[in-house]
């Protein structure tokens, strides 16, 4: 099926001319942090970790949102999503693999990363997450690939793959859980420290994730012969809207226990992240953006009326896809070491080097989605015709 | 010759299979064996079995404030190889001054006595107990011994930086680059470190395998640090403790820091 992939029109060469282009400024960028060191990033002993790791973090819950299409469809036998399933599992192939790149950029000593493999640690959430991760990874291969190739052969998919394609379902809300521990177990990091983190986690990937298939599907329809249908559109959208809701609760809740108690470790970080702590608040603008795009986005999802108007809903579900970026990609992580152990407030601000490193591997998965759902839509449009 | 191209890589491929697995074999049949042979102390070693410090902060106020006093960060930074990139953002750290209500955030109040008041107190690793950095790890690069000491394997580290994330202390300094340049006279006794990896205190392990005590202690003018084995009842450390009130950092959190402040 790979061929499918090789034969198009000027739109889709062109697309993938930009993409390298991006990814070719990045890996050069990332050449010079390779044999400069992470040095050249906003990074500090304070705020240790940045944007490629809150980068990380959001993706994962992007991938682990393909199983908003695969619950219902197999195990609900919702028709609709019928369409649309390979096109969450090829998004969650791409998603995995930015995660597993911003991971490997964000490594001081890249080279050695297999070392996670050759020295197994069991207490450390971070080897449980390279676990999770890669065998997403390949599940969602093996799902996706089997599964458009029998659509295209116009068989039915054989009967191994029904035990991977339940065994998807958990393990999605196992990465994301995962991923959730990386930051939910940590000591004396008071923003992170809260046991409903991965709740949180799994409530706004199902916002997010959703949210950029709903975009995606949209574009696919617009460009192509192949539309993944009305009905398996507004689903997506009210999934965004519970899920969306869900991660506004679960924000407030933050919010009460920090508050309420006084406790005054559990209020800096977001006493930082949204007025500013110690005369310093680079992140206020972001934060009450992502607020501000959240109420928006909810007021246009939670009404009927504008939630079915397509172009309302596209605006919406941008809005979901940024709000919750900033909220999880950087408010988040970098918001987690603010102020420091020592209740000092130190900054950080990516650097331009990092930031094209951090655009590279986000072109890299936007070249391995065009070209998986390029070929997911031939097939589609061939078996139509 | 009858190889083609398929074949090659068949035998390639089988052979690097190999090579690796191998490799790993072998880890697991001697790597405990060769633990076994290291942890044999030297003749005329310092053993104990829970090293701890304790700082009496009277005295080390007293000397700052006197003539400045870093003794303990110099030397400890000169026998470590630490580099001095002269930036707060590139900045390595062993041991180091900060103040009272930042190395204590939850003792202080507006009405601290006035000689703890913006007071400098010393900051290092706490070779806690129970360390979270050691449970994060997740390569086994830091790891704790049986005597307490939580160590670094700088080879083994791969650079994630969880267990600087995971420290409650911001104790755990990272190589953001080649720090060689930035160590003057470099030392050969002790290891320089490459960039990308994590480094911290510790305890000076090398020299107490060579019987002699941390370099910040034989350094201390004033006798305000003292190290020893606190599951040695006759200890120093022991006495000192038994004698003074004493404070540890963040107790809340339950990671046993071995460091004791007495106030």
């Amino acid at each position: 099926m790979i061929d499918k992939a090789l034969i198009g029109g000027r739109k889709y060469y062109g697309l993938i001319a930009v993409l390298l282009g991006v990814i070719g400024v990045g890996v050069l960028c990332y050449l010079w942090q390779f044999f400069y060191g992470l040095g050249i990033t906003g990074l500090s002993r304070d705020v240790s970790w940045g944007l490629y790791i809150a980068q990380f973090t959001f993706l994962v819950g992007v991938a682990a949102s393909a199983v908003m299409v695969v619950l219902p469809y197999y195990l609900h036998d919702y028709k609709a999503f019928g369409k649309i399933t390979v096109l969450g599992e090829f998004l969650a192939i791409a998603s995995v693999a930015m995660c597993m790149l911003f991971i490997f950029v964000d490594m001081g000593q890249p080279l050695r990363v297999l070392n996670v493999l050759l020295h197994p640690t069991p207490n450390s959430v971070m080897f449980w997450d390279f676990m999770v991760l890669t065998g997403y990874l390949l599940l969602n291969l093996v799902i996706g690939w089997i599964s458009l190739d029998c659509e295209r052969k116009g068989v039915a998919p054989p009967k191994w793959i029904k035990p991977f394609i339940y065994l998807s379902i958990p393990w999605a809300v196992s990465i994301h859980t995962v991923t959730a521990f990386l930051y939910a177990g940590l000591p004396g990091r008071h923003l992170w420290l809260t046991a409903i983190l991965a709740a949180r986690f799994i409530a706004s990937a199902f916002a997010s994730g959703p949210s950029l298939l709903i975009i995606l599907c949209l574009i696919v329809r617009k460009t192509t012969r192949f539309d993944p249908g009305k009905e398996a559109i507004q689903t997506l959208a009210k999934i965004v809207t519970y899920a969306m809701s869900l991660n506004v609760f679960f924000l407030g809740l933050e919010f009460f226990t920090a508050f309420y108690s006084q406790i005054p470790g559990h209020m800096h970080p977001l006493v930082y992240l949204y007025a500013g702590l110690e005369g310093h608040g680079a992140l206020i603008p972001w934060m009450w953006t992502s607020t501000a795009l959240a109420a928006i986005a909810l007021i246009l999802l939670v009404n009927p009326g504008t939630r079915k108007n397509e172009n309302i809903l596209a605006f919406a579900v941008v809005a979901v896809f940024f709000s919750t970026w900033i909220d999880k990609g950087m408010g988040l992580v970098v918001g987690g070491f603010i102020p420091n152990p020592l209740e000092h407030v130190v900054e950080y601000t990516p650097t331009l080097p990092e930031v094209m490193i951090t655009l590279g591997v986000w072109a890299i998965g936007f070249l391995i989605l065009t070209v998986l759902f390029k070929i997911a839509v031939t097939v589609k449009e061939e078996a139509a015709s | 010759m009858g190889v083609n191209r398929r074949d090659f890589l068949k035998i390639t491929g089988l052979g690097t299979l190999v090579g690796v697995g191998g490799k790993a074999a072998a880890d697991l049949v001697f790597k405990g064996q060769v633990e076994a042979q290291e942890a044999r102390p030297n003749e005329g070693a310092l053993v104990g079995k829970r090293w701890a410090m304790v700082v009496d902060t009277k005295k080390c106020i007293e000397k700052i404030h006197k003539d400045g006093c870093k003794d303990c960060s110099i030397a400890c930074h000169t026998v470590h190889n630490v580099p001095d990139f002269g930036n707060p953002k590139d900045e390595i750290k062993w041991i180091w001054q900060d103040t009272f209500e930042h190395i204590c955030p939850n003792q202080h109040h507006p009405f601290t006595s006035e000689s703890l008041e913006g007071a400098p107190f010393l900051a290092l690793c706490n070779h806690c107990d129970n360390p979270p950095c050691v449970r994060v790890c997740p390569t086994g690069a830091t790891f704790q011994r049986d005597d307490g000491i939580v160590l670094m394997d700088f080879h083994r580290c791969i650079g994630c930086r969880f267990c600087m994330a995971g420290c409650p202390y911001g104790s755990r300094s990272f190589n953001w680059r080649d720090p060689r340049p930035f160590v003057q006279n470099a030392r050969e006794d002790f290891p320089t470190r490459m960039r990308g990896v994590v480094e911290k205190c510790n305890f000076c392990a090398e020299r107490l395998a060579e019987g002699k005590p941390p370099a910040c202690v034989e350094a201390c003018k004033v006798k305000a640090l003292i190290f020893g084995d606190l599951e040695d009842p006759h200890s120093e450390v022991r006495e000192v403790l038994h004698e003074h009130y004493s404070l540890r950092r963040k107790p809340e959190l339950g990671t046993m820091p071995q460091i004791y402040y007495i106030v």
